[in-house]
């Protein structure tokens, strides 16, 4: 398990926001979990346990739910995020040697982060801009039809 | 009525206004008069008209439409004695036509036929007027007033609705079992998690006319009885979540959704749920699952959800494409509807045209068109003119279906009796280079990651399938792996627990049939007919084109190509990882792939 990037107390009171503007029944487990990935980047041990209390659920079924969506992450996360799409359409108009060269430009593997904190490299499955591909998103911005030899410099884009 | 030889539009937008537009309005006025043309040419204020914080003031001039922008009231008398007395277009102000560029969605083709996506592009999806104006809620109107829940259903019973999702079944049927289904307590969701790859039709739907899933939704909630629905959207497409919050607003404040519809005692609101990235949430079970805060793990059937569904309550549960078809049923009635298709498929079809064809892009077609009439003649034919090869429908459970199946006609049993599905619409074309084996092998990957565990067929057997794949595109199968595939394949569609599972073995099952070659020559021959799969390919650089650009060299991202300037180059085949990007760069045609 990741150590907690944030404060304990300020996680507490973030929680207790966005569990106060959610609700606390089972149904709303998702949607908080969401919205603290989205301010934290990451669900920390802190948050889960404050959830846990809030919800009245035990921590690991928070954690067991946590864990299943590919979205949500228990991980910090780098500066960046780079999600390179998988799907097929994507493979079939050249997918797979985009891979390669982020793979090589990064060194890094699916899921991991960079040492310096700046790339964090996910595949995704279809992120549904198929007329483009192959398709990378980096942070929120899409880059479409992208060729291998075009990786460094879209890399070098990000600070 | 008074005839006018021209009618000016001016833009009255709040930018234009600031921009002058109303100075620009008073000086055309004058100079009309003064020019004794005020009789013949009209001038009327509209609400937008280009993009007024580029331009602005924007004015179009009918019947021919020239578009004016950037203009100020003092070049008015100009614009008179240039337009309206010589004829001539003052090209200083004229805007150039701009083609609107929409990669995802062209004008229709001739065999096309839009129903579901009559809207999308053409109305302003964040604006309820613009649908209203396009008969938008008008079916609502004439189900609550005139329809019992009974003559709903049995309206979508006869024009032989099948869900959209991929399943096929009979959305008239669907509804009937919630209806009939005991308890007050009644749930509509609207699958919008379609997580095929490639198929991002619903996307669209929902960005381009959220109405008319609202609409179909509210339809289907008086059917079924049904006060609380839900909308379950990919979070994928934050542009679809934010445009259907807005169409539900806009819809709640016009009294299209909320309590007494439309003056009425029927009562209905929605409600938007975000996925959190999990394929396997497209499906029914699982998706109210996770609606319900849980991991989405499916669970068996039945109880089918128009029994026990949400919270154990009946809930009828359908997709986007579906529920946006409902209310053109109403409108224009069962037999129309029912018009279009084969005997058992009727209506259109959406598909998500991707891969190796020229025209890529969303198409909606009836159901019975060919899939070389798909290919050929609404996606343009084979990118760069290659060879097709064959097609891939349904998603990452769909089959592949080779070429010289081409004319077979588009229903939902026609696609599974040659080992495919109809899924929710994706549509993969390949060219010749493509390589089956790494294709099967690319969807078991896919399958084999958003496999979520429960079951254990699923579990182990995909990751066993996926094994087997991967050493025989490796170049390290051996004899016995093909039936291995095979029996693995049976096993796994026999036992698994939902469609995920169920449906996994048909990338591999449909390739072995039609593409039993390709395996036997990676097998047996240690080689990729189709050049794809890296352990059984090299790279080589030839000796005679290679004018020694150094290129290549530069560009290999494992320095593996060396060579001086303008001497040929070679690469070092034990350094060489088979990215292929010396080939994509080299400009003289030199490296070879054998």
């Amino acid at each position: 398990m990741a150590e907690n990037k944030y404060a304990e107390a300020e996680t507490i009171q973030l929680v207790n926001e966005i569990v106060a503007s959610t609700g606390t029944t089972r149904a709303d487990l998702i949607p908080i979990l969401q919205k603290v990935t989205n301010n934290l980047g990451y669900i920390s041990q802190d948050a889960i346990k404050q959830i846990s209390t809030l919800l009245k659920l035990p921590t690991k079924e928070i954690a067991s739910v946590a864990t299943f969506y590919r979205m949500l992450s228990t991980q910090p996360h780098g500066r960046h995020i780079i999600q390179f799409c998988e799907s097929a359409p994507c493979h079939i108009v050249g997918g797979r040697e985009v891979f390669i060269a982020l793979k090589t430009a990064l060194n890094l593997e699916p899921g991991e982060t960079s040492t310096d904190n700046k790339w964090t490299f996910i595949t995704t499955s279809c992120l549904g801009i198929c007329g483009v591909g192959p398709v990378i998103l980096i942070d929120t911005e899409i880059h479409g039809n992208v060729t291998p030899d075009q990786v460094p410099s879209i890399l070098a884009k990000y600070a | 009525m008074a005839f006018y030889r021209s009618t000016v539009l001016v833009s009255v937008d709040p930018v234009c206004v600031e921009k002058g537009a109303y100075e620009l309005i008073d000086a055309l006025n004058d100079e009309l008069i003064k020019q004794g043309l005020i009789d013949e040419v009209r001038i009327l204020e509209t609400p937008r008209l280009g993009d007024p914080q580029k331009f602005g003031p924007d004015i179009i001039v009918y019947p021919e439409a020239t578009h004016y922008t950037n203009l100020t009231y003092y070049e008015i008398p100009r614009l008179v004695e240039e337009h309206f007395i010589k004829g001539r277009i003052l090209k200083q102000y004229a805007a150039k036509m701009q083609d609107a560029i929409d990669e995802e969605l062209s004008a229709p083709k001739s065999k096309e036929i839009r129903i579901v996506l009559r809207n999308v592009g053409e109305i302003d999806p964040r604006n309820i007027e613009d649908y209203i104006a396009n008969d938008g809620y008008q079916a609502l109107g004439k189900v609550l007033t005139e329809m019992s829940p009974e003559d709903v259903i049995q309206e979508v019973l006869d024009a032989k609705l099948r869900g959209r999702g991929g399943a096929g079944f009979p959305t008239g049927l669907k509804w009937r079992f919630a209806r009939q289904a005991a308890g007050d307590i009644k749930y509509i969701v609207c699958n919008a998690d379609e997580g095929d790859p490639g198929a991002f039709m619903n996307r669209r739907v929902l960005e381009g006319d959220p109405h008319s899933v609202i609409e179909g939704m509210i339809i289907a909630a008086y059917a079924i009885g049904a006060r609380q629905g839900y909308i379950y959207c990919r979070a994928e497409y934050p542009i679809a979540v934010s445009t259907m919050n807005l169409a539900m607003k806009q819809a709640r404040s016009l009294g299209l959704l909320g309590k007494n519809i439309l003056g009425t005692d029927f009562s209905f609101d929605l409600e938007m749920r975000m996925g959190a990235g999990a394929f396997v949430c497209g499906e029914e079970t699982a998706l109210m699952a996770s609606i319900e805060g849980s991991r989405g793990e499916p669970r068996t059937r039945p109880p089918f959800p128009a029994q026990k569904g949400l919270w154990g309550k009946p809930t009828n549960i359908n997709n986007v494409e579906t529920y946006a078809n409902v209310p053109q049923i109403i409108l224009k009635g069962a037999e129309w509807y029912a018009s279009m298709g084969t005997e058992k498929s009727k209506g259109t079809k959406t598909f998500a045209l991707a891969g190796d064809v020229k025209n890529t892009g969303l198409i909606e077609v009836p159901f019975g068109i060919t899939l070389r009439e798909i290919i050929f003649d609404v996606g343009g034919g084979i990118k760069n003119d290659k060879k097709l090869k064959a097609v891939q429908t349904g998603g990452p459970m769909g089959g592949c279906i080779p070429e010289h199946m081409m004319d077979l006609p588009v229903d939902y049993e026609t696609l599974g009796q040659v080992g495919s599905i109809m899924g929710s619409g994706g549509m993969i074309v390949m060219d010749e280079g493509t390589c089956m084996v790494d294709i099967a092998r690319f969807f078991l990957e896919f399958i084999q990651e958003e496999s979520c565990g429960k079951c254990v067929p699923c579990r182990v057997g995909t990751h066993r399938l996926l094994e087997v794949l991967e050493k025989i595109c490796d170049g390290r199968g051996e004899d016995g792996d093909i039936e291995e595939l095979q029996e693995l394949c049976e096993q796994i569609r026999r036992n698994s627990l939902c469609g995920l599972g169920q449906g996994a073995p048909n990338p591999v099952v449909s390739t072995l049939e039609y593409f039993m070659d390709e395996y036997k020559a990676h097998i047996y021959e240690k080689r990729c007919p189709a050049k794809v799969c890296r352990s059984l390919i090299k790279y080589e650089i030839q000796d005679g084109p290679c004018t020694g650009c150094t290129v290549c060299a530069r560009n290999c991202p494992v320095s593996a190509i060396s060579g001086e300037r303008k001497l040929t180059h070679v690469i070092n085949q034990d350094i060489c990882v088979k990215c292929g990007i010396c080939y994509q760069v080299c400009q003289f045609d030199a490296i070879n792939v054998i």
